[in-house]
């Protein structure tokens, strides 16, 4: 009974109301009213995404053709009839140095899928070998006083999914400390408040690219005489400068806002200002901080991808760019697996922080 | 000498200067308006002796409201001046407590740590364990010795208010001043409250100034009940002694002889 209870709990928590219909289902106590439910909240998503599927595929399928057909076309006026012909065949055959390059079926996407993950076990494994090869090596080189020799192959795709989140972590965490502290700080004070009001108002819209522009040029001066890569710095501070504005404004009006109640409470009990601002302040502003949190981490997951495209910061943006650039016949495919796992580990972060939020903050209604 | 009134719009009862605990002074409050100054209330003058309880009723909107916020110094004084014990008040401060028309706790916070709230701040030299106690004992008087380490937002609109009363004597304030603390509730839970303040009244002592809009109410708990004319320029109308010995029951009380005279003074007051 506790045990349910606690499933039921932590899955409504986290936005994952469908887990507790689950557990009915195979429990085996249903009525009629749970079946309508079941139809509406398993059936009727699998149905819309086979469907989703479907138009997909043939999408896909009517995009290959047009092009086929193009490109035939284009050998037969340019090239002739037996080159039509040569190409018609090879691209019925199924050669890959002559398959249409447009929208990848979804087929194409998870063999694509699949070979990345191949792939990322292959390299896992490499890196094995090589670390235990350099095992004894690097332990004389240490002793010697010398920097061991590390692995330096290429990322394999969840290494790269893992880069990004580290950056995007990163910057979170800069958005964080920057935005809280300084909405406290406009939430309380008015003078404060018309001191930065233009500076948030003008630089909110700014793009991610600009920022990413500003942060480089200062950042690249800052580093000159250091001889790292500097393009994970500089794209995590970027990332987190276009991300906080929502989590300063937030902070700023839910401490501008607290309930007069709760001030007045404060004032008559003459409690100092750091009392003031932790005991009644700050956990009454908690649920706005935590929206503009919320907004924050899916905001800079969002602006992660075209910054690490332009940082050329190794993640899963500059890998959906360098296999645009790279053009090879499965690139649109990975490309496409990229977008999922982009999306789906934007939704987890989401419901990451909806249960964070639900775990700290007092008011339990109001969490979206 | 039943219906004992005293006519203090002028100048107010002069009470020996050592058996006062409050005095308010000509006291006056504006509030400037784009269509000039609207006086909410002028002329008010009103002492109050150590020990005494005293209820004020009037019209809504009539400047009740203001008048303790002022009295508490949440809202400034536009003229005249308030005294506690002969020292004129500046802002707000823990001599006098306040006891809210919404309870306003904090709910993020026990009943215990919103009692503690206050006891930290007026007791800062005593160890933990005393102020704890201190805070365990107003809890057990207001009956929620059950509830201590509940969350304010866990509890009744009834239990949050009793725990409103537990912070507010928990921090032996000189003056009580309790703005409409039962106007929320169904009757039923006002009447418990009710019991449960005149209770611990009894035994503690704290001059107190209460705003009610039911003589029932008003007349059950009070030593005086203040009758305030209405807005604007408000002041005091009336005023009318309570002479039921104390400690008082609610029965004794509505079985009294002079009950329903104080009752239809009140209500005349009102409906004039």
């Amino acid at each position: 009974m506790s045990q349910s209870l606690t499933l039921n709990k932590i899955s409504k928590f986290m936005g994952l109301g469908f887990i507790s219909t689950l557990k009915d289902l195979f429990s085996g106590n249903l009525g009629k009213q749970d079946y309508l439910k079941i139809l509406r909240k398993f059936i009727v998503p699998i149905l819309s995404i086979f469907l989703f599927i479907g138009i997909w595929h043939l999408g896909a399928k009517a995009l290959y053709n047009k092009e086929a057909e193009f490109k035939i076309e284009k050998a037969l006026t340019e090239q002739g009839q037996a080159a039509a012909d040569a190409l018609k065949a090879c691209i019925a055959s199924g050669d890959i140095s002559c398959q249409p390059n447009t929208l990848p079926s979804p087929s194409q996407v998870w063999a694509s899928y699949k070979s990345l993950l191949d792939d990322h076990f292959l390299i896992r494994a490499d890196k094995l070998a090589f670390k235990e090869k350099t095992a004894a090596l690097n332990e004389k080189r240490v002793a010697e006083g010398k920097d061991p020799i590390v692995y330096t192959g290429r990322p394999s795709f969840v290494d790269q999914i893992f880069r990004s989140l580290k950056t995007v972590f990163a910057g979170f965490f800069l958005a964080l400390l920057i935005a809280v502290p300084l909405g406290i700080f406009i939430g309380l004070s008015p003078t404060l408040k018309s001191a930065f009001n233009w500076f948030i108002q003008i630089f909110k819209p700014v793009s991610p690219v600009v920022w990413y522009l500003l942060v480089f040029m200062i950042v690249k001066t800052l580093l000159i005489d250091s001889s790292e890569d500097s393009s994970f710095t500089i794209s995590f501070i970027s990332v987190g400068l276009c991300s906080m504005w929502a989590t300063l404004v937030n902070t700023a009006m839910g401490v501008s806002t607290v309930d007069k109640d709760y001030i007045n409470v404060a004032k008559v009990l003459k409690l100092g200002p750091f009392q003031k601002v932790f005991k009644v302040v700050l956990p009454s502003s908690l649920p706005l901080i935590f929206t503009g949190l919320k907004i924050t981490l899916s905001v800079a997951w969002m602006v992660l991808i075209a910054i690490e495209l332009l940082a050329q910061s190794p993640g899963l943006g500059l890998f959906v760019w360098e296999e645009f650039q790279n053009g090879a016949n499965d690139s649109n495919a990975k490309i496409i697996v990229a977008m999922f796992v982009i999306g789906i580990i934007g939704f987890l972060l989401d419901r990451l922080m909806l249960f964070i939020q639900n775990t700290v903050s007092f008011d339990k209604t109001d969490a979206i | 000498m039943i219906t004992q009134t005293q006519n203090i719009t002028e100048n107010g009862i002069i009470f020996p200067s050592e058996d006062v605990m409050l005095d308010l002074k000509d006291l006056k409050k504006v509030y400037p308006t784009p269509k000039g100054d609207y006086v909410v209330l002028e002329n008010l003058n009103l002492q109050i002796k150590k020990e005494e309880f005293v209820t004020i009723i009037g019209h809504s909107g009539c400047g009740k409201t203001t008048m303790l916020s002022m009295i508490a110094g949440l809202n400034e004084i536009s003229g005249g001046n308030i005294s506690v014990l002969g020292n004129h008040i500046k802002g707000p401060g823990p001599d006098r407590g306040v006891i809210f028309q919404a309870p306003s706790l904090m709910p993020w916070m026990t009943a215990l740590q919103n009692v503690l709230l206050g006891v930290n701040q007026v007791f800062p030299h005593a160890t933990k364990s005393q102020r704890n106690d201190i805070a365990k004992y107003y809890l057990q008087k207001v009956g929620l010795e059950d509830a201590f380490n509940k969350r304010a937002s866990e509890l009744s609109q009834g239990m949050q208010q009793r725990v409103g009363i537990a912070r507010a004597f928990a921090i032996k304030p000189k003056v009580l001043l309790l703005d409409e603390p039962f106007g929320m509730l169904d009757s039923l839970t006002r009447g418990e409250l009710q019991d449960i303040l005149i209770e611990i009244w009894n035994k503690e002592k704290i001059t107190a100034v209460m705003i009610t809009h039911d003589v029932d109410e008003a007349i059950f708990l009070a030593d005086r009940v203040v009758m305030m004319t209405s807005g604007p320029r408000a002041k005091i109308g009336d005023v009318l002694s309570i002479d039921f010995e104390r400690p008082r029951t609610r029965k004794a009380v509505l079985e009294h002889d002079d009950y329903y005279k104080y009752r239809k003074h009140l209500i005349d007051f009102l409906e004039h």
